[in-house]
This record gives C-alpha cells, sequence and structure tokens, in this order.
C-alpha cells in the first residue's frame, strides 16, 4: 500500500529532528577537539587527534576496559541469561524476587555501591590481583537491571516452555535446551543486553575513580585535566568505534551456525 | 490390563493441588493403534498425556511402554515424538533443521547423510519438500504443524503424542491435516495417543476413542461404538447430540414417543428415566393428522436438522437427509416415532 505524500513528510521529519538530535552533539565534539588550543596554532587543527597516540595511559587503559567488557559479557552469556532462562522456565515463583534483586543496582547509588564494595576490593587488591579487570565483578552486578530487563522482554515474547519441552522430547538435554534452543532464540534481547552492558563498562567513571583503578574513562578524565581537545577527541573517537561496532553487528536473520553446546 | 497392549498406563494419578487432574487412570493401547483421548476441559487428558511424555510428574501409577517400565525415565531418554497444541518449532532453524533435530541429539547413530536422507523423506511424506530451507515463520500454520510432526516422526517414536495439534488452525486445514495425520499413522504404523476436545476430530481418525472425566476415562471403545452404545450418561450426551426424552423403564426397555426401545446396558432397570436418544434415531414423516410441527429446520449439508414441537409440548430434534427435510420444510405438520434401536436412560431428576 503506497503511502500519502504527508506519513512520508511526517516520518521524515521524525528521522530528521531525531538524526539531528544524536548529531549535533557529535558534531559539536568534533569543532571542539579542532579548535586551536595553543598559540602555535593558526585556525583549525587536527594536533589533538594526532596526540592520542602520545597519550602513554590510553591504550593501556582502552584494553584493560575492553577486556573488562569481554569478560563482563562472558558472565552475561554463561551466567546471566542462563540463570534468567532457568528462573523463567523452572522456577517461575522467583521471578519476581529475581527481577527486584536485579533492579537493586538501579535504586542504590553508585557511591553507595562505592562504599559498600571498597573493603571487598582492598581485599581482592591485596590477596588477588589489583587489575581494573577485577572491576568486572562489580560491572556484572551494575549492568543487571539493563541486561535483565531486556531478557525477560525477550523470554516473555518466546513461548519458552513450548520450545523447551519439544527439544526435551527430541532428546535434548536441560543444556541444550537452555544453550541450543532458548538462548538462539532471544537471540536480540542477549545483543540489546549485551550492548547495553558494553556502553556501561565503557562508560563507567565513577567506582573505577574512587577505587583508584586506571579505566578507559578514568583516563580520558585525566588526559581532560590536561588538555580538554584532547580529552574530547579521544571520547569522540571512542564513540565512532562503539557506532562502528554497532554497524558490524549481523543484520541478516540468520549468520553463522547456531550455538549448540553440551555442557552437562 | 491386556498383556498385548504396548503402552499400559496403570492407575495414573496427579493433583494440582485441591484439583484431581488423574484419578486413577488406566489405559492400554496396542501397537500399531491410534488412541484418542476425548473430553472437557480439565478432565485430565493432557494431564495423561504429559505424564507418557516425561514431561509431567505423576502422584501415583505405573507407565510402561514395550514392556519398560518408563515411570521414572527422563523425558529426553523416553523416545517419545510429540506434536503441541501451540506451534513449537524452532524460529532459528530451518524446516529441515527442525526435522533433523532430534536425529543430531542422536548423531552417533545417524550420519549427516543419512540424517538428511530421513528429514527428506520426512518432509516428502508430509508434503512439504519444497519447503525444507523455509523458517517458521514463512510457513503458514497448518505448514508448521506439518513440520513438527515431520520432527516427531524424524526420530522413530516409540508413541507419536499428539497433544490438541489442530487445534489452532482454521476448519478446512484441520479437516486435511487430521487425514494427513491418520494416513501417515497408519503409513508409519506408529502407536499413537491423540488428545482433544474435538469429537469429530477424535472419531474420525482414531482407532478407538477414550472419553474423559474427572481425572477417570468414563469410557473406551471404537468410536462407533462409542457412539451408538454408551456406558454412561456423560458419554452419551458429550459425543454427539441427543434429546432428552422422558419415559417409563421395565424389563430393559422403555416406552417413548409410543414405541417401546431397549435400553443400554448402564441404563436404569425401572422407574422413570430420561431416555438419551439420538436426532438420526428419530423418524419424521409427514402426516396432515400428525401430532408434532417443525419449527425449525438447520441446513448442515448432506443432512439437515430439524426442530420439531411434539403435542405435550415437549422439544426434540431429529436429522435426516437434506432432500428429506427440505421436502417437509418448516411448519409441516408430522408424526414422530422411534427408530428401533437402543437407547440409553438416566434416572430422571
Amino acid at each position: 500500500m503506497k503511502q500519502s505524500l504527508g506519513v512520508r513528510l511526517w516520518r521524515w521529519t521524525i528521522i530528521f529532528v531525531v538524526a539531528l538530535y544524536l548529531l549535533v552533539p557529535l558534531y559539536a565534539m568534533f569543532d571542539f577537539s579542532t579548535k586551536p588550543f595553543s598559540y602555535a596554532d593558526k585556525g583549525r587543527t587536527f594536533r589533538a587527534w594526532t596526540m592520542i597516540a602520545s597519550q602513554p595511559d590510553l591504550v593501556p587503559a582502552i584494553t584493560r576496559s575492553l577486556i573488562t567488557a569481554a569478560i563482563v559479557m562472558a558472565l552475561i552469556l554463561f551466567l546471566i541469561v542462563p540463570t534468567a532462562i532457568w528462573v523463567h522456565l523452572k522456577l517461575p515463583a522467583l521471578r519476581r524476587p529475581f527481577e527486584l534483586l536485579c533492579l537493586l543496582p538501579l535504586a542504590i547509588p553508585a557511591i553507595v555501591i562505592v562504599v559498600g564494595i571498597a573493603p571487598l576490593y582492598r581485599w581482592i587488591s591485596i590477596n588477588i590481583n589489583e587489575s581494573p579487570i577485577t572491576l568486572a565483578g562489580v560491572y556484572s552486578m551494575l549492568i543487571l537491571p539493563y541486561t535483565y530487563r531486556s531478557l525477560s522482554a525477550a523470554l516473555d515474547a518466546v513461548d519458552i516452555h513450548t520450545l523447551a519441552e519439544a527439544a526435551t522430547t527430541l532428546g535434548a538435554t536441560i543444556s541444550r535446551v537452555i544453550f541450543g534452543i532458548i538462548m538462539p532464540t532471544i537471540k536480540t534481547g542477549i545483543v540489546n543486553g549485551s550492548f547495553i552492558a558494553i556502553a556501561l563498562v565503557l562508560g563507567e567513571y565513577t567506582i573505577s575513580n574512587i577505587l583508584n583503578f586506571k579505566t578507559f574513562q578514568v583516563v580520558i578524565a585525566q588526559i581532560g585535566r590536561t588538555n580538554g581537545n584532547v580529552a574530547v577527541a579521544v571520547s569522540l573517537a571512542s564513540l565512532l568505534f562503539v557506532i562502528f561496532l554497532l554497524l558490524i553487528i549481523p543484520t541478516k536473520k540468520r549468520q553463522g551456525t547456531v550455538l549448540d553446546v553440551d555442557v552437562a | 490390563m491386556s498383556s498385548s497392549a504396548y503402552v499400559q498406563l496403570v492407575d495414573l494419578a496427579k493433583h494440582f493441588g485441591k484439583v484431581k487432574a488423574l484419578d486413577g487412570l488406566s489405559l492400554d493401547i496396542a501397537k500399531g493403534e491410534l488412541v484418542a483421548l476425548l473430553g472437557p476441559s480439565g478432565c485430565g487428558k493432557t494431564t495423561a498425556l504429559r505424564a507418557l511424555a516425561g514431561l509431567q510428574v505423576l502422584d501415583h501409577g505405573q507407565m510402561i511402554v514395550d514392556g519398560k517400565d518408563v515411570t521414572y525415565q527422563n523425558a529426553n531418554k523416553r523416545g517419545m515424538g510429540m506434536v503441541f497444541q501451540a506451534y513449537s518449532l524452532f524460529p532459528h532453524m530451518t524446516a529441515r533443521e527442525n526435522v533433523e533435530y532430534g536425529l543430531k541429539l542422536r548423531a552417533h547413530k545417524t550420519s549427516g547423510d543419512k540424517r538428511k536422507a530421513r528429514s527428506s523423506e520426512l518432509l516428502e511424506l508430509v508434503g512439504l519438500s519444497t519447503h525444507a530451507h523455509h523458517y517458521p515463520y514463512q510457513l503458514s500454520g497448518g505448514q508448521q504443524q506439518r513440520v513438527a510432526l515431520a520432527r516427531a516422526l524424524a526420530i522413530s517414536p516409540k508413541v507419536l503424542l499428539l497433544d490438541e495439534p489442530l487445534s489452532a488452525l482454521d476448519a478446512k486445514v484441520r479437516t486435511q491435516l487430521r487425514e494427513e495425520i491418520r494416513r501417515i499413522q497408519m503409513e508409519l504404523g506408529t502407536t499413537t495417543l491423540f488428545v482433544t476436545h474435538d469429537q469429530e476430530e477424535a472419531l474420525s481418525i482414531a482407532d478407538r476413542v477414550g472419553v474423559m472425566r474427572n481425572g477417570q476415562l468414563e469410557q473406551i471403545a471404537a468410536p462407533a461404538e462409542l457412539y451408538d452404545r454408551p456406558n454412561t450418561a456423560f458419554v452419551a450426551e458429550f459425543v454427539g447430540l441427543t434429546n432428552p426424552i422422558p419415559g417409563n423403564v421395565s424389563s430393559g426397555t422403555i416406552e417413548i414417543l409410543g414405541g417401546v426401545v431397549k435400553t443400554l446396558p448402564g441404563s436404569i432397570t425401572s422407574g422413570a428415566g430420561i431416555a438419551l436418544v439420538r436426532p438420526e434415531s428419530i423418524d419424521v414423516i409427514a402426516s396432515k393428522s400428525g401430532n408434532a410441527t417443525v419449527f425449525s429446520a438447520s441446513f448442515l449439508g448432506a443432512t439437515c436438522r430439524l426442530s420439531i414441537s411434539l403435542a405435550n409440548g415437549t422439544r426434540v430434534t431429529a436429522q435426516l437427509p437434506s432432500p428429506d427435510a427440505i421436502a417437509l420444510g418448516a411448519g409441516a405438520t408430522v408424526n414422530v416415532a422411534l427408530l428401533d434401536l437402543p437407547v440409553f436412560v438416566k434416572a430422571a431428576g
């Protein structure tokens, strides 16, 4: 059915307004990062961008944050997702308490969480490891509200009970049901939840700064104290990197083989 | 309990809180037989089927399949093929991958080539060989249930369990598919338990139909016997239509509509009773001096259902071949008599 001119115009107006909303801050960042920041600069300059590579703490901080994000992703895939599926499938009575538990980090201010976990991380730093990667533990707790909501919506949209029973009668073990049937079925929910989680991990500042860990955001803040233009250039570069990641997400209905493992 | 039974359900019991879903259900199914469980909602038919599949833990009872006690066996070890009421195809797999899924889990027994050959054979059997690479969202409801049937049959199940597989489909597809289920079941000789609340469905494809009520089996018999010779008032009233006509019972007969007919076993043996008379057991003859009037006619295709008002005010329904019924028409004065067929009589009041 052909859309009327009014409808098309309305849609393009919405797209234009949203694009403006998203792109103007990016343009403003780019504009700021190319402004002259010393007497030697004449007009626009890319010196802030070229200085990114010379920041000694930046690359290790990015690497650490990406490793932390990868660990959080693994925790999502192999702990949070199976647990959410298990609760939906086998323990429906625990759904509400589980949901409440997952939403708690949203209700508790980050500073309160830091105060609570600081002694634990002091002990971890002394006895296990003082790498910022250990932050993956607290981050996987912080991302729970966002990841769980995304997973729960995906699980509610599919009749996972019937799918699980169908697979079971065909001979599947519970691990095959979870990893081979339910997880691929709610793939979109998992991907959405994971991206929110990665964005949160890469953007988290309060906890890592107070616990004195040099993560990506902490280093950006440090650079910002000495050179605002470089800090904005780094932030914009990281944003473009995340947009690039989003663009390479598989957009086909099905890509590659199905995750079908038996961990039983 | 028959020793020749392939499937034996013995004294199954299951409570959900205070509700008795199964209350001492016992049922034997012969090898290659298709048994339908019929009954109103909540009668326990689906619970019985799920118990046999291993998806429902029982409070009490024993289930034996092919001489082996499977009561405590896990569902994934039982080798039952099941088709569900809800569409249950795995959405991230094509029709072929769905059919091959059960075989993949038996990978040590089934090589890739054999698997492909088996899935092709079954998709051919259900008439969907051209849809092998379609995803569930690209298939209609009827096609999805055909793939689900192929998937359940692919593992050569000990018993095929069908849990109202046609109830989500429209009438025409439902009729087509139920005939296909019967054709395939007979072709493969798969022992099948079919659960439905649709009596037409049950009576048309099953070798035997079991009518359930309150977790118990009221009667199990061949469709014609169940319809013509119900053992209980519930079966008589649940399966098909009946006209409740009061009369007096004595010596195994009842006097109704000016005639005397035999009563079926299980009926009351004496006193005032209510005969449950099938519409097709009532004979209607046009007569100007008749004692009854046709006040409406419902066209059903090959037959017509006439609502008739008797002289004493009782209303009965008769079913006649359409040409005969149309010849009479609404408003006709008729004589109503009873064909010489035994009827079930329940106690009055």
